[in-house]
């Protein structure tokens, strides 16, 4: 069998000779080493650094954390998706282009900023302040840094699917006896919810990464995974940094593939 | 009555898309609104339908003789048919039709084998029934457009109203589900107008046709009518290919190109310029001169491939134009490209020249 369709334009070696060196360059060969470098440790000492309450914590609080600010994302991300795609209205350039300034900030500015904003004599920090609520240095804070960030994604995904909304899908809902709500949930909404799925995804892996911002908002004994392996290294534990990795990596593996399966399955109607 | 539109006038921003149209549909009648895009009529549907609101100061609508004017389109009741479908398509063709149940209060909702009988008589109605767990994306144009008529009929709707319903479809399609509409239409006596620009499908399916232009109606009548007795220049011009001659109306005859002709209905007219018009079939053609008046011309093309053959023709006289006759006529002339004929109206329609 042939690995590939004869084709009379030439081009195929050349493209996936550089895609697969390119590849393995960037991602396949230091992913490779992370395992390498993990199976260096015996399993009783692998078991050990991963069950460890400090591993166990920092694993919890990311994905937590990161599930939390992806979902609050989705949510008001797609209203803000449909509010730049539905309506026309002054400033209309200004807000599309400031839903980018998290992705163009560089995190640390942006974590400061937010450290500032939500500190006990910040500007929204101290109206929280007198009922006990301390965004800054606890996993508030770290939510609110992972939110910040994921934010263009869900928006930046959304606006091309809802520009493809047919309004006359929206029409014939209407004039079939579909209240407003209905026609939101039943038509809109599913239509809508692969696009809607990837910019989850994307918020949520761009959360679990993220460190810059974090930092600053975050404190000595709730950390979340990067600032956990950035320690360990300070320490000389490199095999244990590596394990954490590894878990890491193959649990996001997982909830990223549980994503990809709900929208596969959110699209089994497509073409 | 089943539909009536009283005085509706429709502006977008500058652009004037309605004026003072008023409209009255028989129920249990099949009403095409014909015109070429930008005439109004999908602006007329639509209004009608609830999903555009006329200007204020338009007059009511009724449905039945009971004002629906301000209610919204989703309490009318209508039944409504988009150009383009507009299936939802993640839902089954089984759970399109079924949308319109499943989406009433609660108190009105039928229960689930009721629905499913509903829906499955509705699917039998359009003929899918075989395709009812299939999305929309596996049908072809003419079963999804069965599809969006069957979920429009499912609300068991007071009027059907259909936008261009075979506009995004190939010609052996429309014109199958055209005569198809028809005999659904027969069947189920539903008060419907639909829009067209295509006055074939306009004169072969419905019982009375409007004809629009830039906003207003030219003519409402029969097919038969509009056809062979239109009203105005414009509904002789959009109906069809039809020959034209600057004339001159005198001591109730037209004198256009070298012929005069009798107008009886401009009998007593004063002497003016005139605009006639002759439908290509309406050119008696000979070979030979005879002592009817007849206009001499040259054969440019003949087009032979149809049930008549068109010829173009270059009248002596400086005029280019087109007849129709039939195949049997056509070979007993035995003419070819370049033969000379003569030409004779056999029927007129002449307009005086507006001044």
């Amino acid at each position: 069998m042939a690995l590939k369709q004869r084709s009379v334009l030439p081009g195929f070696g050349l493209t996936m000779g550089c895609t697969l060196s390119y590849l393995s360059l960037l991602v396949l060969i230091p992913l490779a080493s992370l395992f390498l470098k993990s199976a260096s440790m015996s399993w009783t000492d692998f078991w050990a650094t991963v069950t460890d309450p400090e591993t166990l914590g920092a694993i919890k609080l990311s994905f937590g954390a990161s599930l939390a600010a992806a979902t609050i994302n989705a949510i008001f991300g797609l209203i803000v998706a449909w509010t730049l795609v539905r309506y026309s209205f002054v400033g209309k350039k200004f807000i599309d282009a400031v839903v980018d300034l998290p992705f163009a900030m560089p995190t640390a500015v942006s974590g400061i900023a937010l450290a500032q904003l939500y500190s006990t004599e910040g500007w929204i920090g101290r109206w929280l302040a007198p009922y006990g609520i301390e965004i800054t240095y606890s996993r508030w804070g770290v939510m609110v840094a992972l939110t910040f960030i994921g934010l263009p994604f869900v928006v930046r995904t959304l606006q091309p699917a809802l520009e493809d909304l047919d309004i006359e899908v929206e029409e014939a809902a209407a004039s079939l006896g579909a209240t407003r709500w209905q026609t939101a949930w039943r038509v809109i909404l599913p239509t809508i919810l692969p696009a809607l799925l990837t910019g989850f995804a994307l918020a949520f892996a761009r959360a679990l990464g993220e460190y810059g911002s974090v930092i600053f908002l975050s404190n000595k004994w709730e950390k979340v995974i990067p600032m956990l392996i950035f320690t360990k290294l300070e320490q000389y534990e490199f095999a244990d940094a590596a394990a954490i990795a590894v878990v890491t990596l193959v649990a996001s593996f997982i909830v990223l593939l549980f994503i990809n399966l709900t929208q596969w399955w959110s699209r089994r109607y497509a073409a | 009555m089943g539909i009536e539109a009283r005085n509706i006038t429709k502006t977008f921003g500058t652009f004037t898309a309605l004026r003072d149209v008023s409209l009255s549909v028989a129920t249990g009648e099949l009403v095409a609104l014909l015109g070429p895009s930008g005439s109004g009529k999908t602006t007329l549907l639509r209004i009608i339908a609830g999903l555009e609101e006329p200007d204020s100061g338009s007059g009511a609508i009724l449905f039945h003789d009971e004002d629906v004017a301000r209610r919204r389109v989703g309490s009318r009741q209508v039944g409504f048919v988009f150009q383009h479908y507009a299936l939802f398509r993640h839902m089954t063709v089984f759970e399109n039709v079924a949308f319109g149940l499943r989406v009433r209060p609660k108190a009105h909702r039928p229960g689930r084998n009721l629905i499913k009988y509903k829906v499955m008589r509705l699917l039998k109605l359009v003929q899918l029934e075989n395709m009812a767990h299939r999305y929309p994306h596996q049908l072809s144009g003419g079963q999804r457009q069965r599809v969006a008529l069957a979920r429009a009929l499912a609300i068991e709707p007071k009027v059907l109203l259909l936008d261009e319903p075979f506009g995004a479809l190939d010609a052996k399609v429309r014109q199958e589900l055209r005569q198809w509409l028809r005999r659904l239409h027969d069947e189920i006596h539903l008060t419907s107008v639909f829009v067209t620009h295509d006055q074939d499908e306009a004169l072969e399916l419905a019982d009375r046709v409007l004809v629009m232009n830039e906003g207003r109606i030219e003519q409402i009548g029969t097919p038969d009518e509009v056809f062979h007795r239109p009203t105005t220049e414009f509904v002789v011009q959009f109906l069809g290919q039809v020959n034209f001659f600057h004339g001159r109306l005198e001591g109730g005859k037209v004198h256009f190109a070298t012929l005069a002709m009798e107008s009886p209905e401009h009998a007593g007219a004063p002497t003016q310029a005139a605009r006639v018009f002759i439908r290509p079939h309406q050119l008696d053609i000979g070979v030979e001169r005879s002592d009817q008046p007849a206009l001499e011309a040259v054969v440019l093309r003949i087009h032979s491939a149809g049930p008549n053959v068109r010829l173009e023709l270059q009248a002596k006289s400086g005029e280019r134009l087109h007849a129709e006759l039939t195949q049997d006529r056509y070979r007993k002339l035995g003419i070819s490209t370049g033969s000379t004929v003569y030409v004779t109206p056999r029927e007129v329609k002449v307009f005086a020249e507006k001044t």
